[in-house]
């Protein structure tokens, strides 16, 4: 990964490691790290010593032809967390999950994903955003499961048998094993979104990041996703999901950012979706309040 | 049973057929990737810069294709650095550069004294000069895009499928990306000989347009397409033989009747003549959500 225009904050090659393993205590990690001259200090997320990070953004710019999409974006997300990320359309949360998974560049800031800078693991799983798939793609929705294996298998290795078992496996677990030999485009939205889900089944990531995967996705469809997740998670698999449907966050996930070009808010869906830091988020026309402020929403019908 | 072996007594016939049908395959299945990654209009660009190329080459006396190659190369990997840092759109990037690479070329050979018609040949094409040392360089050329295609033919369409999540996952995408804009490259500049420059973006695309419509399976695509591209070499040859026409011309009309005849008799609900009569009959609200993305 080369440098880009700045002059880059960089986390000491030392502590990359330590985080991945799982049986020795975490050093504080704080004093190794520096910042750049162009941001202030200070406004960054304390790092708890001993805590098991799975992604640390810290002062973190990225955008798309020198326009800064996000910026001065810092936080940390624990393993085994499943994160949700909201914030309007353009708010930056796909150039995030972009920057997370190694797929962007940033511009300024320091990424740390799994123990190490992005792109350097094998073990991300990314769901795209449906818009960039091309559905008319002539694949078998079991070829696209088979996908998962792909990363793991190296070049010149075929899929085993093994694989294929368990391609079908994961297609079993969303339902849409009958579904098989159907080529993808076929299917409808929130079929769509589960066959992708179970290829990160089969992928079987450490962090597993999903771009508005229950975005036009029927009610059934979001809460068989959900709810395949939340088992992973408990298993241990770091989730980090974006979306804009603000009506499953409170009961889905763990933890909510808000984000509209920086990080509005960060925390548990109590303490993060309140009036203030939702019209923060989205301006001042939220038309979806969450359950958990279902008091507030009579109040204001 | 003469008219089919009658040809073949001649000896430039035997290596324009065997130019033309190796030809066939590396393009048809090259163009399998140029489809689905909608690189039709790169390949025009390629195909018309490498002119420049050629006639540099002929003025210097060097051996025509290493010019066109290296010019070539270079236009296709500069597209893909473009692809991924510009600002300006890649279809008018391409649309300006090529172009004016192209016209460099037209006017270095206007400004040639001998002015010559074995550069015309690169234009238009014309399977039936080939020598030895052609077949040599066809065959050995076939032979690396088919080998590559078959070593990297998992991460390759992974990579064209979902390139976002193959890069997550760890394939390097931007090196097979690059790949195979160079895979393209040599394809473009091999099959020169027997399509020209003006014809050779059809030798890639149309075979795999074709395939695209007669199934929804990527190996079975590859497959059609590469039978499409050999059958439309053979009979376009002999098209070219009995008309007496530029066999440039008869083989990418072979291809071309062969994708109508797709588009007609597609099994799939997407296809071109199967659309538009849906469209008529139930009005553009009942097409199934895949048509709708499709035409995106």
């Amino acid at each position: 990964m080369s440098e880009g225009k700045h002059d880059h904050t960089h986390v000491d090659p030392g502590t990359q490691a330590v985080s991945r393993d799982h049986s020795h205590a975490m050093p504080a990690t704080a004093p190794h790290l520096h910042r750049h001259d162009g941001h202030p200090p200070g406004k960054v997320l304390a790092i708890e010593a001993g805590a098991r990070v799975a992604i640390r953004l810290e002062g973190v710019c990225a955008g798309y032809y020198g326009r800064d999409v996000l910026d001065e974006v810092g936080f940390t997300v624990e393993r085994g967390d499943f994160v949700g990320i909201i914030g309007p359309n353009g708010s930056g949360k796909t150039t995030l999950l972009k920057v997370i998974a190694g797929l962007l560049e940033p511009q300024c800031g320091s990424v740390e994903v799994l123990g190490a800078p992005p792109g350097h693991s094998r073990s991300i799983g990314y769901v795209p955003q449906a818009e960039s798939v091309n559905w008319s793609f002539p694949v078998s929705v079991f070829d696209v499961v088979l996908m998962g294996v792909y990363g793991k298998l190296g070049l010149f290795h075929n899929p085993s048998e093994a694989d294929r078992t368990a391609a079908s496996a994961a297609l079993e677990e969303v339902g849409m094993r009958e579904y098989a030999g159907v080529q993808i485009g076929e299917l409808s939205g929130g079929q769509q979104q589960r066959v992708f889900v179970a290829r990160s089944l089969v992928q079987d990531p450490e962090l597993l990041l999903l771009d508005e995967p229950i975005a036009g996705v029927d009610a059934t469809s979001q809460h068989a996703i959900f709810t395949l997740l939340e088992q992973r998670q408990r298993k241990g698999m770091t989730i980090v999901a974006t979306t804009h449907d603000l009506s499953c966050v409170a009961t889905w996930f763990g933890k909510v950012l808000c984000l509209n070009h920086h990080v509005i808010a960060y925390g548990s869906p109590s303490e993060v979706l309140t009036d203030e830091t939702l019209s923060a988020t989205f301006g001042s026309h939220v038309l979806v309040i969450p359950e958990v402020h279902a008091a507030t929403r009579s109040a204001q019908h | 049973m003469d008219w089919l072996t009658g040809p073949l007594q001649l000896e430039f016939m035997q290596r324009a057929l065997f130019v033309s049908v190796l030809i066939g395959l590396a393009c048809s299945v090259v163009g399998v990737y140029v489809v689905l990654r909608n690189l039709s209009f790169i390949g025009d660009g390629i195909a018309h810069a490498s002119f420049a190329g050629i006639v540099i080459a002929y003025l210097m006396k060097l051996n025509l294709y290493v010019g066109g190659l290296i010019v070539a190369v270079i236009t296709a990997l500069g597209i893909g650095a473009v692809s991924r840092r510009s600002q300006v759109s890649m279809d008018t990037a391409i649309g300006v550069l090529f172009t004016a690479t192209f016209a460099l070329g037209v006017l270095l050979m206007s400004r040639a004294r001998n002015y010559l018609v074995d550069l015309q040949d690169f234009l238009f094409g014309n399977v039936l000069a080939v020598d030895a040392r052609d077949m040599a360089l066809v065959a050995a050329l076939t032979a690396a895009v088919l080998l590559i295609v078959a070593m990297l033919y998992k991460e390759l369409l992974f990579t064209t499928f979902d390139p976002l999540m193959a890069q997550a996952s760890g394939i390097p995408t931007a090196a097979l990306g690059n790949l195979l804009l160079v895979m393209l490259a040599v394809t473009i500049i091999v099959s020169l000989q027997a399509a020209g420059i003006v014809l050779v973006a059809a030798l890639l695309v149309t075979p795999a347009a074709t395939a695209f419509q007669l199934t929804n399976r990527f190996g079975a695509m590859m497959g059609i397409s590469a039978a499409v591209g050999v059958g439309s070499a053979v009979v376009g040859l002999y098209a070219s033989y009995y008309l007496n026409a530029a066999s440039g011309s008869t083989i990418v009309l072979t291809a071309t009747a062969c994708f109508f005849l797709a588009s007609l008799f597609s099994p799939k609900r997407r296809s071109l003549l199967s659309q538009v009569l849906q469209t008529r009959r139930r009005g553009v609200r009942a097409q199934p959500q895949s048509a709708v993305r499709a035409q995106q």
